[in-house]
């Protein structure tokens, strides 16, 4: 634990998590509300890349519909609001077990493909869930629906929103702590070993196809958790919240952070959220009326980092021992 | 413990197996030699249930094993050495082993991570490198571990001397021997009829899909024409 703060990683992520845990206290001192906003966004798009991470980056399932558990968690906690079920300890476990239902359910299914067919299936259910949601015209169809937030009475208020952001905060810390137990275990070193031989770990005895829908499950019920946080920072839930273009952003981060690594996925989220703000008024600082076009930046700078960082950014920050 | 009966196996519409026999008692060490593209690697993928087979019967102490899935063989106690060794490159050596660990069959004393590396003590001192980062007499050793990690009453090794020095080799036969004073039942497959000749019981060349010849070491090693014709020695 020592050793490794001396190390550049090491080093960054306890700076990072130290900003992380301090947010609330900074924004506060120099009353920037807006950036608490984007830091809950920021740690609940770490919470469900760290669990896509935990099928793509380590068992090479690249599942191309993750946002989909974005939408049943949300929709599992607005609908139930909208009836006026209001407790978060009724929304919640609902939200969860309906995440955690759905992805045994498609693994079953998606989990007998590989490579591309595997993709384009995950991409179809997730499409499935998406016209489901916009075709809700009673929850708002297309439109969205707002929603009261979770309500735990005596317990914490979630309205209130450094509250809000350091509940977000602990829940990513218990992801993380989660996910190093998930990669290092033996249950994990299958899925791991499985990534890049099926054929052998299913000679050593392991059925592999039961193990990598155990953790196809596991990341979706964290995903829904992603999910169920999304659709109370903003209390409300649409169906654009679980469209194909977020599965995308999605594998962008894990890429863009490190596939298969620990805190790739939060190096990822924190990258790709610091430069859609930051590009913009960059760019309309260069010429007014660029900032539309800042993707033009970002897209050719993702070529760079698949072409020349295949690591991502935890490569970026020195050689791994572990 | 193993019995191949009249297997016939087929890659698409070509036949590869074509009535393959086969048997080893416990605690012996069993050949299977022959020419690249004879139906060795075939016979061993039919056993361990990585491909399917069309016709004839695998007994693994005394119970049918053909049809069952793969995972299931492997529990059974068959552990595969493959050919070009197959070592998991994304995890560390201490993580290739502890993957692979268990003891479905209750062996008394175990293999543990402790004795394979008391058996390979270079693993030991490379346990932290990744899969990928070892030389191929370590990965063969390695790949070797990995198997015993199962704790198999079976172990089977294809080609486990292929493309590796003379000294590695030397090491990785005497390692087999050391296994086989141990009690431990053996199916290697190889071309290295000097070296298999002093360790196994009991040999059988193959040639296109079939056994054309079985017998002891004693009878293989007085047999000149035999290894001529068959094996090119």
């Amino acid at each position: 634990m020592m050793a490794a703060l001396r190390t550049p990683r090491g080093i960054a992520t306890a700076l990072i998590l130290l900003v992380l845990a301090a947010l609330p206290l900074l924004t506060q001192a120099f009353d920037q509300r807006y950036l608490l906003s984007i830091g809950t966004r920021i740690i609940i798009w770490s919470i469900a890349a760290v669990s896509l991470n935990m099928i793509l980056g380590y068992g090479g399932m690249v599942s191309f519909g993750h946002a989909m558990f974005f939408g049943i968690g949300g929709y599992a906690v607005g609908i139930l609001s909208a009836h006026g079920v209001s407790s978060g300890w009724i929304q919640w476990p609902v939200a969860l077990l309906a995440a955690t239902a759905w992805a045994a359910l498609i693994g079953l299914l998606s989990l007998r493909t590989r490579g591309l067919y595997f993709i384009m299936i995950t991409l179809a259910f997730a499409q499935l869930v998406y016209y489901v949601g916009s075709g809700l015209e009673a929850y708002g169809g297309d439109d969205g629906l707002n929603i009261s937030r979770s309500r735990f009475p005596g317990l914490i208020d979630l309205r209130d929103k450094a509250s809000f952001y350091w509940l977000c905060f602990a829940l990513l810390c218990a992801s993380l702590w989660f996910c190093s137990r998930y990669a290092n275990s033996r249950f994990g070193l299958v899925i791991r070993g499985a990534k890049s031989n099926e054929l052998r770990m299913t000679a050593l005895g392991f059925p592999v196809f039961r193990y990598r829908l155990a953790a196809f499950t596991i990341a979706g019920a964290l995903g829904g958790l992603s999910g169920i946080l999304l659709a109370n920072e903003g209390a409300y839930i649409s169906p654009a919240m679980m469209s194909w273009m977020k599965s995308g952003d999605l594998i962008v981060i894990i890429v863009l952070g490190g596939m298969g690594t620990l805190f790739g996925p939060l190096y990822g989220t924190i990258a790709f959220f610091v430069l859609e703000e930051a590009l913009p008024p960059v760019l309309n600082l260069v010429h007014k009326g660029w900032g539309e076009y800042w993707m033009i930046v970002f897209g050719p700078l993702l070529v760079l980092i698949a072409l020349y960082a295949r690591g991502g950014i935890d490569s970026l920050l020195g050689r791994r021992h572990d | 413990m193993l019995k191949v009966r009249d297997l016939d196996a087929f890659y698409g519409p070509s036949q590869a197996l074509f009535g393959m026999e086969l048997a080893i008692e416990a605690g012996q060490v069993v050949t299977l030699m022959g020419r690249n593209g004879m139906g060795k690697t075939t016979t061993v993928h039919t056993i361990m249930g990585l491909m399917p087979a069309r016709r004839g019967t695998v007994e693994f102490e005394g119970a049918r094993v053909d049809g069952l899935p793969a995972f299931r063989i492997a529990r059974l106690g068959l552990g595969l050495v493959p050919e070009g060794r197959q070592i998991f490159p994304n995890l560390s050596v201490r993580e290739n082993l502890v993957a692979a660990s268990a003891n479905r069959t209750a062996r008394p004393n175990p293999w543990t991570i402790a004795r394979v590396f008391e058996f390979f003590p270079r693993l030991a001192e490379r346990q932290r490198n990744m899969g990928n980062q070892l030389s191929g007499g370590e990965q063969q050793m390695l790949a070797i571990g990995r198997a015993l990690m199962t704790n198999p009453k079976l172990l089977i090794l294809d080609e486990a001397t292929e493309g590796l020095a003379p000294l590695i080799r030397q090491e990785i036969w005497s390692c087999l021997a050391r296994l086989k004073s141990e009690g431990q039942a053996i199916l290697v497959i190889d071309k290295n009829v000097s070296a298999l000749i002093p360790l196994a019981d009991r040999h059988h060349i193959v040639e296109k899909g079939r056994v054309v010849w079985a017998g002891s070491s004693q009878a293989l090693a007085g047999d000149k024409d035999l290894q001529h014709r068959y094996l090119g020695v």
